[in-house]
């Protein structure tokens, strides 16, 4: 495959087909890890490395799986890959796996890492498989590094735990807000975020489902 | 159909991709599993070590626990016991196992614990002069949505708060989650727990007043975190209490523990 093709698969999902704010998917996690900065970047590696690494093994036995057990031959090597992350960072940043807790392990129940598995990595040979599943990792990260920071400078005053606002409660200024500490202010925030890149690649609005009907009530009234 | 889609090539592949995975994941857990160990205990020290008032950012944490002598006690007789290894006793588990627990009824289970464990663990902490500096006791209890696990310390006389601190929670996170906040667990140092043999301390709403007869007894509570207070109040004061390590602080004192 010609090098610019792969520069294409890797780039494309990060704003043209990002899968958070195109596809709507894997919501889940956006709303739950994104309150620092530093969680953030953990949860993103660990989700780029599973879909790019089960990207590649998928492919690499692609031609060998029957059709009819190949979600469950996939979840086996998704849950496999996202065990063993949860293990290497129970290890290593232990301190990060403990505020990430569930949600590493619910990395394979992400609908980015099968839909890239059922979508590309099923029809595409290994290498391209593993960029693209680089590129969706990147396109998630960076939805959730955009989140997080909000979520962190406006919610407790701090980048990366380095205090930006000095809060009220501690002799600053800066009260903070309660609510992009919850999981609400994320959707709000990812809304914002999915605007903001729709109105910069107008490709991506969606044609309405349907019309609204003009109203008729009156004139059948008269 | 495939040349895929046989039963025979389905049951291989399946088998397959099982035992391969399955050699990936115990390999990793296996080969880990060390320094996830070390991980967890240091993580216990760094906490007993923070609810103390003790952790210097700057020194080791296995430096610092150096100083910690790790102790089992009995809660029902309060004194020392080797009935348990200090190092691998787990009372949280322990509550939850009814041979090595005991159920507490509606009006002595204040902090919605449920069972408490017979075996406790208690951190002493020696002075320069190898006596007693500062105890260190686990505490647990719900507050709104969560149990609060955390530690208090008691300095030498066994009356007067070093300080408290939790290391997990589920509270509301800028209104019960304040129990973090450090401004507010450094109203605890120098707070005093009994008056006359009984539990006296508490958390009221608002700012004790400095002329308070029992200022001295009093903790500002959180404010907009009524409940996460009251299960504060309600934690310090079970174990501390009868059913909790008062009979062992009682020895302690008289020096027959």
């Amino acid at each position: 495959m010609a090098k610019s093709e792969l520069m294409d698969t890797l780039s494309t999902p990060i704003f043209r087909n990002n899968p958070i704010a195109l596809q709507i998917l894997g919501i889940c996690s956006a709303l739950a890890v994104t309150t620092s900065l530093q969680v953030t970047v953990v949860m993103c590696i660990a989700l780029t490395s599973v879909t790019a690494l089960s990207n590649f093994f998928i492919s690499l036995i692609r031609s060998q799986i029957p059709s009819s057990i190949r979600i469950i031959v996939q979840m086996t090597i998704i849950a496999s890959l996202v065990i063993v992350v949860d293990q290497v960072l129970k290890a290593v940043a232990y301190e990060i796996s403990k505020q990430l807790s569930v949600f590493v392990g619910l990395i394979i129940t992400n609908c980015i890492v099968m839909g890239r598995a059922e979508a590309f990595a099923m029809k595409n040979p290994p290498l391209p498989s593993f960029v693209d599943g680089i590129g969706n990792g990147l396109g998630y990260s960076v939805v959730l590094l955009v989140v997080a920071f909000f979520r962190e400078l406006f919610g407790s005053g701090k980048l990366f735990g380095f205090e930006i606002l000095p809060l009220a409660n501690e002799g600053g200024w800066y009260s903070p807000n309660g609510l992009m500490l919850l999981a609400p202010s994320a959707f709000f925030l990812i809304g914002l975020f999915i605007w903001a890149l729709r109105s910069w690649d107008k490709q991506q609005v969606e044609e309405p489902d349907f019309k609204m009907a003009p109203h008729t009530a009156a004139e059948e009234g008269a | 159909m495939s040349k895929n889609d046989g039963i025979g090539k389905t049951l291989l592949v399946a088998f397959a991709i099982c035992i391969v995975c399955s050699v990936v994941v115990s390999t990793a857990a296996v080969v880990l599993k060390p320094a996830q160990e070390a991980n967890k205990t240091l993580d216990r020290k760094r906490n007993i070590l923070a609810a103390a008032g003790m952790l210097e950012p700057g020194r080791s944490v296995e430096e610092q626990f150096a100083q910690v002598q790790t102790r089992v006690i009995d809660l029902k007789t309060g004194e020392f016991t080797d009935q348990r290894n200090p190092e691998n006793y787990e009372p949280v588990k322990a509550a939850k196992d009814p041979s090595q627990s005991i159920d507490l009824s509606q009006e002595e289970d204040i902090a919605g614990i449920g069972r408490r464990e017979n075996y406790a663990l208690v951190y002493l902490v020696e002075g320069s002069g190898g006596d007693l500096d500062k105890v260190i006791l686990p505490v647990r209890g719900y507050g709104l949505w969560s149990t609060l696990y955390g530690f208090i310390a008691l300095e030498s006389d066994l009356n007067t708060i070093a300080g408290l601190g939790f290391y997990e929670h589920g509270e509301t996170p800028g209104l019960g989650g304040e129990v973090d906040n450090p401004r507010w667990k450094a109203l605890w140092p120098g707070k005093q727990v009994y008056r006359d043999g009984e539990v006296e301390i508490e958390l009221i709403k608002g700012s004790v007043e400095p002329d308070n007869p029992r200022a001295e007894w009093r903790v500002d509570g959180l404010s907009g975190a009524t409940l996460t207070s009251r299960g504060v109040t309600h934690l310090v004061q079970f174990w501390l209490g009868e059913q909790g390590y008062q009979p062992f602080l009682n020895n302690l004192k008289s020096g027959e523990a």
